[in-house]
């Protein structure tokens, strides 16, 4: 019983401090990378809760996370990139 | 007795998954730089996962329960490295540097040690460096 409790701290503690790098974070990649370890310890802490409360059906709840929270990151990472691509051209062609 | 055995197990797989859990908490809050603290990220990602559903997954015995976590389990091992690899490539792409470079300066390169040097130790490094290069300009305009 304890040990759900030992695991569920430590991962919520690792999600405080996941969450003061997305705040700190000085680039947007820092804070990419944050809200994504947010996210797979999100599932990971459905997981455990599952456990603790004796309620497996949360474990259905972990999984369409962990594939929302992939799509998203991926969707994020692109719209950055795409995001740049435009600047540099817009770049270019005040150049020109 | 082997009911005994498992427990013990699955508790020791879940607190030490939570250990490295904290760690790589802790790593991705407080390394130097971008790169670093990616790898703090992604040993939460691997171990960690592996760790604390493999204690859940001995707990579970035979059930649906099993089956759901081995493919959270696949999915997330499959899916972090992906991730860490695509968050790595835009920013590689985008110009974010890691500070651990070594430079050399009038041919003379400070090797020193295998490549683990903190960014401040890099900082006195290249400022002596470019001291001993004023220098030598010095006596070659002498």
């Amino acid at each position: 019983m304890s040990m759900y409790v030992i695991v569920s701290i430590a991962i919520l503690v690792t999600m405080t401090l996941a969450l003061a790098r997305a705040l700190k974070g000085p680039s947007v990649y820092d804070r990419v990378l944050a809200v994504n370890m947010f996210g797979t310890k999100t599932v990971l802490l459905l997981a455990v809760v599952a456990f603790f409360y004796g309620r497996p059906d949360f474990l259905d709840l972990a999984l369409a996370y962990a594939l929302i929270n992939f799509v998203g990151i991926l969707a994020v990472l692109e719209f950055f990139q795409s995001q740049r691509n435009d600047d540099e051209e817009q770049a270019k062609e005040q150049e020109e | 007795m082997l009911e005994q055995v498992l427990y013990v197990l699955s508790w020791i797989m879940l607190t030490v998954g939570g250990f490295f859990v904290l760690v790589g908490g802790i790593g991705a809050l407080r390394l130097p730089n971008f790169y670093t603290r990616m790898h703090a990220a992604s040993v939460t990602d691997t171990i960690a996962t592996f760790l604390v559903l493999g204690g859940l997954l001995l707990q579970a015995g035979l059930t649906i329960a099993t089956v759901k976590l081995i493919a959270i389990l696949v999915f997330l091992l499959l899916t972090g490295p992906t991730a860490s690899y695509a968050l790595a490539n835009a920013a590689l792409l985008s110009g974010v540097k890691s500070n651990a470079t070594f430079r050399k300066v009038n041919g003379k390169g400070s090797k020193s040690g295998a490549g683990q040097e903190t960014s401040v130790n890099q900082e006195t490094d290249a400022s002596q460096e470019t001291s001993a290069s004023q220098e030598n300009n010095e006596e070659q305009s002498k």
